[in-house]
């Protein structure tokens, strides 16, 4: 491809995107609420600062999609507490070491180590014979696939010194638990791009009956603005539906392979989601089968209920009842650095992200 | 945690293991998750795994912006 030809992509990247934005302010005349549910679409949409391209009556709020975030301070404490253990390694993904606890985090202890990925903790329990490995287990639908491959590899292994620490969500329970709250004025979500991928498009068709439009997007400033376009473009005529705007990854089946693998090893239970409480239906735990893998069984450990940091308003900036400017402690006392809370401190926190591009 | 990355397999490996490449940096990554890879293949891989191939699928849902699109591409020629 030549320079002169990718100058002209970039061009037309730059037109496409004013084009948007002007048919956005002559199509959107009713006020509308839309909220995106994936990490990596707030850090995305607050980089390219996609809300000063949009008219003032489309209003984009972030909510739960940062799945460190929306762990809870029991579990976070549960965390911490398995790296106090004896003879334990803690193998999890960065993102989880800097998450406060009642003055405590994980990077606090020398025996917590970052991983790549999970196959990672494979290897340290192979290379650590003396040690048990337990593996932070966080992560939606597009990470659960993953801890579950490596559970049946461990299981294959016959390892030994080797558990998961499961605190897995699914998406959809939160969504359903967020629109049945009567006070939500919701119209539509940019839907989580690689959680898509691995469940299809299909898998959030209920919305529809909630009335309430969605559409799968991809994170370049490109891809969301073109979501934003279709979904208030339905919205405008009356149309609810799920759209798919990333589909060189995502089809309407997804990859069933991964999908089918996270029930193979985990069951869905109940869990509970920083800022919401607990949404039935909406975690998952090891089976019974894998029990050996399982942290909590292994350790025969008592979850002990904790509460927030006080005045940290995570939960709701999670929930989109509030944004992190509305926060007390906001840039004064909590910054990345000192954070109070996960929403802070987190790669892919809604404060992180208010806090790293001045919104 | 839904970050994700397009690269290219460069071979197709034993113990369910495939090396990929991006700008010249290999890794070598696990195939478990996925079915028919080929040498070749666009991947989307996440945390040490191919969670799927990439396809080059018409976005069918955003039709109209094509037809608006194009029209800009017109307008410009």
């Amino acid at each position: 491809m030549s320079i002169q030809n990718n100058t002209n992509m970039n061009i037309n990247k730059k037109d496409k995107i004013a084009l948007i934005k002007r048919n956005l302010e002559k199509i959107s005349k009713t006020s509308i609420s839309i909220m995106e549910v994936c990490g990596t679409h707030t850090m995305s949409i607050a980089k390219f600062g996609i809300r000063s391209l949009l008219p003032p009556t489309i209003n984009i709020i972030s909510g739960p999609g940062c799945p460190v975030c929306v762990t809870s301070a029991t579990d976070i404490k549960t965390a911490i507490d398995m790296a106090k253990m004896k003879d334990v390694i803690v193998a999890t993904f960065g993102d989880m070491l800097k998450i406060p606890s009642q003055g405590d985090s994980l990077q606090n202890y020398s025996n917590v180590k970052i991983v790549y990925s999970p196959l990672d903790a494979l290897t340290l329990a192979q290379k650590n014979k003396d040690k048990h490995i337990i593996f932070l287990g966080i992560g939606f639908e597009t990470t659960t696939p993953l801890i579950a491959a490596t559970i049946l590899n461990a299981h294959k292994m016959s390892l030994t010194n080797f558990s998961v620490l499961s605190m897995h969500k699914l998406v959809p329970p939160a969504l359903t638990a967020i629109l049945k709250n009567p006070e939500h004025n919701l119209h539509a979500f940019i839907l989580p791009g690689h959680v898509s991928v691995i469940t299809g498009s299909r898998y959030f068709n209920f919305l529809k009956e909630f009335k309430i439009n969605g559409v799968i997007s991809g994170f370049d400033d490109l891809e969301i603005m073109e979501s934003i376009y279709i979904m208030v473009h339905d919205f405008e005529n009356g149309i609810f539906d799920i759209k798919n705007n990333y589909s060189n990854v995502v089809s309407e089946d997804g990859n069933q392979k991964a999908f089918k693998t996270i029930f193979d090893v985990f069951e869905i239970d109940d869990s509970e989601w920083r800022g919401i409480g607990i949404i039935p239906g909406s975690g998952l735990k090891i089976k019974g089968e894998f029990a050996n893998f399982d942290a909590i069984k292994r350790f025969d450990y008592k979850k002990i209920t904790i509460d927030e940091a006080p005045g940290c308003i995570c939960g709701n900036i999670l929930l989109g009842k509030a944004k992190p400017t509305e926060c007390n402690f906001f840039e004064k006392h909590c910054t990345p650095s000192t954070p109070i809370g996960p929403c802070m401190v987190s790669s892919e926190g809604t404060c992180a992200a208010y806090f790293k591009y001045f919104l | 945690m839904c970050l994700a990355v397009p690269v290219k397999v460069t071979e197709i490996k034993e113990n369910n293991l495939a090396e990929v490449e991006m700008n010249n940096v290999k890794l070598n990554v696990s195939r478990l998750l996925v079915e028919n890879l080929n040498v070749g293949d666009y991947v989307l891989i996440h945390a040490g795994f191919i969670i799927e191939r990439m396809t080059y699928e018409e976005a069918k849902d955003k039709l109209d912006l094509f037809d608006e699109y194009f029209k800009l591409l017109n307008s410009k020629e």
